[in-house]
């Protein structure tokens, strides 16, 4: 019998013994549920159960009618273990993210590792700790997996994929070309916190600095905007119920912001203008933003959400936003116009006017 | 060349210090100016301090912006 | 007394970013817009010498706020931009050497040389690695002593004299293994060659405020003496350009040309008298091969005698083979400032910000990347 072994080894990887102790003691073990338990080459998964799913005002689903919202990422952040997470929790939330903006409730991930030679176990076992936990936080099963050893060299410690599955009820049509002029712009709270925690975390760049990622899982914030319209009040006189008075949802997080609204101002054919002096940014992060020169527009976020919503239901949806854990520092940042399509205008604090595109290619810190 | 930041010096070990913005810490090094001192202001460049902030200047400025802004608001009221 | 100052730091401490929102406020902007725009009769272009105030020219929209009398050039003052293709070249093939660990500020990462860029040579194996500080790069070179930490030295004298400092403390803690490239420029030199070339008429220039902190607003004299051209040094928050822009106007219009610091919180008429010192401890000047202006001399900084032994290019000779100019990029005439970025042909069409020709795409500061990223004029 061979000794206990702290590290991985290319064995983990193979298929055999080892692979069999690693899927036992640590996935099984952490990712507790009777899908994953039964080791079977794919997780069958029970649909009839969601065929009765009510979100909010939106009628009961038949089983013929129920869609399914189906997503991949893979995860590859370094370092692995940050202020606020780590990558295996950004693998669960960016995942669930992904579902819950498309109007899905999230119900199973699967989970691929690509694992570096070498890697401590621990430092594996604190991953799926944190992947576990986070899951189970958030009602979703981890029901399927893989895992391969790579190399030592041939992968930045430890890679994630994960892919989402969840339901979609009828009538919610959510899309990025579905925003109208008038739509409110509605932000869930401070932008530019996992993007910069990254950035100060990186060899040359060390700052000490409260910043911490806002990596969280944003299912719940959207149940509680979509049970906010449900039912809509009498006075709208049967407008904007429910999932329809929200256009769009999006996650602000490579490229930060601006790449988000500039997408969707591309996809729906319209203008959108923004006030800088309403965005929030945590001092620290618009503090590291500024010694770096960097521009918090740009900047990824990992648990926040911008709706699009229509106007006469965004005071309302402000609300439910500001009453949950996730939306506490939620804000009106501004509207969809008709002018200048496809192009976001900022009104800066100077009170002068101007462009915010996509970002091109990555920022980088500059002394200039 | 040109991006450096005004930063609170909070303490001085010899030629480095600790300077501080918006809660942010980090070490700077203070060759380029040994004068500086605790509480003193000074613009962050690739972790140097390039320059002391005279903060009697700063006020000096922002009063003369001031007035000039009386100035014009008079101005606007008259009209 | 230092228990006072200790006070002094905690009551500051909870007040948010001092010295940049006081400098930021709106009303206090329209005022000084209203002043020039009383002022401002006869068009007047000024250049704003440094890349870093065409960046922050076009973050807080100041150029449409201007009257239509008062247009801005971006100069050359984007060292990123004025490095030659041949400099970078060589920088790129000390890369790619065995055993080196290239050092470098993230601004010259995604500049295409003749051949690539530092990220090119990259993604083909090179150790190439951002630091925010000459002394990262020292600690790397402590941290990897069997390696060569070569340092890739741009910037101008703001940034030279910290370089300079890196470097006598590798010195004095005895490293072995820390180099530099010394690409260092120096910007009045610069500005009298833009001024003798005499292609473009310029009512006067705004100077480069933290380059000033260092060298002087006396340094700044010999533009009204020698060229009677006024010379506003401005810093950087949008009040302190727009008092620039003011007191351009008034001398403008006066023709009054003088230096006028406009920066006086940050600057000095005899600059950082220790600053300067290191730097020319270490440094000594030399001509300098500016993209867009050629060679300029007595533009340049180079490692004294007594440094060479941190030299990169004279420790690790390296031949990068011929330089190759990119076709039709107009980016020496936009350092030059004859024209703007608009005027160049493949501005926008065949050079953007994801697929940069010149440098002056791709650097942040640049002039066409400030265009193309924040649109030009009007909104």
């Amino acid at each position: 019998m061979s000794e206990p072994t702290t590290k991985i080894l290319l064995a983990h990887g193979s298929g055999g013994q080892l692979s069999h102790e690693l899927v036992e003691r640590l996935f099984l073990k952490h990712f507790d549920n009777p899908i994953l338990a039964r080791l079977d080459d794919a997780a069958v998964l029970q649909a009839g159960k969601w065929a009765s799913l009510q979100v909010g005002d939106l009628p009961t689903c038949r089983l013929a009618d129920f869609r399914l919202a189906f997503t991949t990422d893979s995860y590859v952040v370094s370092p692995i273990f940050f202020p606020g997470g780590d990558v295996g929790k950004l693998a669960v939330c960016g995942t669930i993210n992904d579902l819950a903006t498309s109007g899905a409730v999230p119900l199973y991930l699967s989970a691929g590792f690509i694992i570096e030679e070498g890697l401590e176990l621990a430092d594996l076992e604190q991953v799926v700790v944190s992947m576990a936990t986070t899951a189970q936080a958030a009602g979703v099963q981890i029901v399927t997996g893989d895992t391969k050893v790579v190399d030592r060299g041939k992968a930045d410690r430890l890679f994630i994929n994960t892919a989402g599955i969840g339901v979609v009820p009828i009538g919610m049509e959510l899309g990025g070309d579905q925003v109208r002029p008038g739509d409110a712009v509605i932000l869930s709270g401070t932008i530019g916190d996992h993007g910069m925690t990254i950035m100060s975390q990186r060899e040359g760049l060390r700052f000490d600095s409260p910043l911490v990622s806002d990596c969280a899982p944003l299912h719940g914030l959207v149940a509680a905007m979509l049970d906010a319209l449900s039912p809509p009040p009498q006075s709208w006189g049967g407008a904007g119920g429910g999932g329809r008075a929200i256009h769009c949802l999006r996650d602000p997080t490579r490229g930060g912001l601006a790449t988000t609204l500039n997408e969707v101002a591309s996809k729906s054919g319209v203008g959108i203008e923004i006030e800088e002096r309403i965005i929030p940014v945590r001092d620290a992060v618009r503090a590291t933003c500024e010694l770096l020169g960097f521009d918090p527009l740009y900047v990824a976020n990992e648990g926040k959400l911008v709706a699009f919503v229509a106007p006469i239901a965004a005071d309302v949806v402000l609300a439910a936003m500001r009453a949950h854990e996730y939306g506490q520092e939620a804000a009106i940042i501004g509207r969809v116009t008709a002018e200048h399509a496809g192009r976001v205008v900022l009104h800066t604090t100077l009170g002068t006017r101007r462009i915010v595109g996509m970002l091109v290619g990555e920022q980088l810190p500059r002394i200039c | 060349m040109c991006l450096a930041i005004p930063t609170l010096i909070t303490s001085v070990e010899g030629t480095t210090g600790k300077a501080e913005i918006g809660g942010v810490e980090r070490t700077i090094s203070l060759a380029l100016t040994p004068e500086a001192q605790v509480g003193d202001y000074v613009l962050m460049h690739t972790g140097f301090a390039i320059g002391v902030l005279d903060a009697e200047e700063a006020q000096e400025t922002l009063r003369l912006l001031e007035e000039l802004a009386e100035f014009y608001t008079d101005e606007m009221n008259d009209e | 007394m230092a228990s006072d100052k200790l006070e002094t730091v905690s009551a500051i401490r909870n007040s948010e970013m001092k010295y940049i929102d006081e400098f930021r406020d709106p009303q206090l902007a329209r005022s000084l817009l209203a002043s020039i725009q009383a002022c401002s009769k006869q068009p007047a272009r000024f250049m704003e010498f440094c890349g870093g105030h065409t960046h922050a020219i076009f973050r807080h929209g100041l150029r449409q706020m201007l009257p239509p009398t008062v247009e801005l050039r971006s100069g050359p003052g984007c060292p990123v931009c004025v490095t030659a293709n041949a400099d970078l070249d060589r920088a790129i093939a000390l890369a790619k050497l065995p055993g080196v660990i290239m050092t470098t500020f993230g601004d010259m990462l995604k500049v295409p040389g003749s051949h690539g860029s530092l990220q090119t040579a990259k993604a083909e194996g090179a150790d190439v690695r951002i630091v925010y500080s000459a002394l990262d790069a020292l600690q790397i070179a402590r941290d990897y002593p069997e390696r060569a930490v070569i340092f890739l030295g741009v910037g101008f004298e703001t940034t030279a004299p910290t370089v300079a400092a890196s470097i006598l403390e590798a010195e004095a803690g005895g490293l072995s293994n820390f180099y530099v490239l010394s690409l260092h420029k120096l910007t009045p030199p610069a500005t009298r060659a833009i001024l003798d070339a005499g292609e473009v008429r310029l009512a006067g220039i705004i100077g480069p405020g933290h380059v000033t902190t260092v060298i002087g607003s006396e340094a700044w004299e010999f533009l009204p003496r020698d060229y009677s051209v006024p010379c506003a040094v401005a810093g950087f928050e949008p009040l302190d350009i727009l008092q620039a822009v003011a007191a351009l106007v008034r001398m403008f219009e006066d023709g009054q040309p003088a230096v006028v610091n406009a920066y006086p919180r940050g600057v000095r008429p005899e600059g950082n008298r220790t600053a300067l010192g290191i730097m020319h401890r270490v440094f000594e000047v030399s001509e300098a091969e500016w993209r867009g202006l050629g060679c300029v001399p007595a533009s340049g900084l180079v490692l004294r005698p007594e440094y060479v032994r941190f030299d990169a290019s004279l420790t690790f000779p390296v031949d990068p083979g011929p330089t190759r100019e990119h076709k039709g990029c107009r980016c020496g005439d936009v350092l030059r400032g004859t024209v703007d970025p608009p005027d160049c042909p493949l501005f926008r069409h065949v050079c953007t910000p994801a697929h940069p020709v010149g440098p002056c795409m791709v650097s942040d500061e640049g002039a066409c990347a400030a265009w193309y990223r924040y649109g030009g004029a009007d909104v």
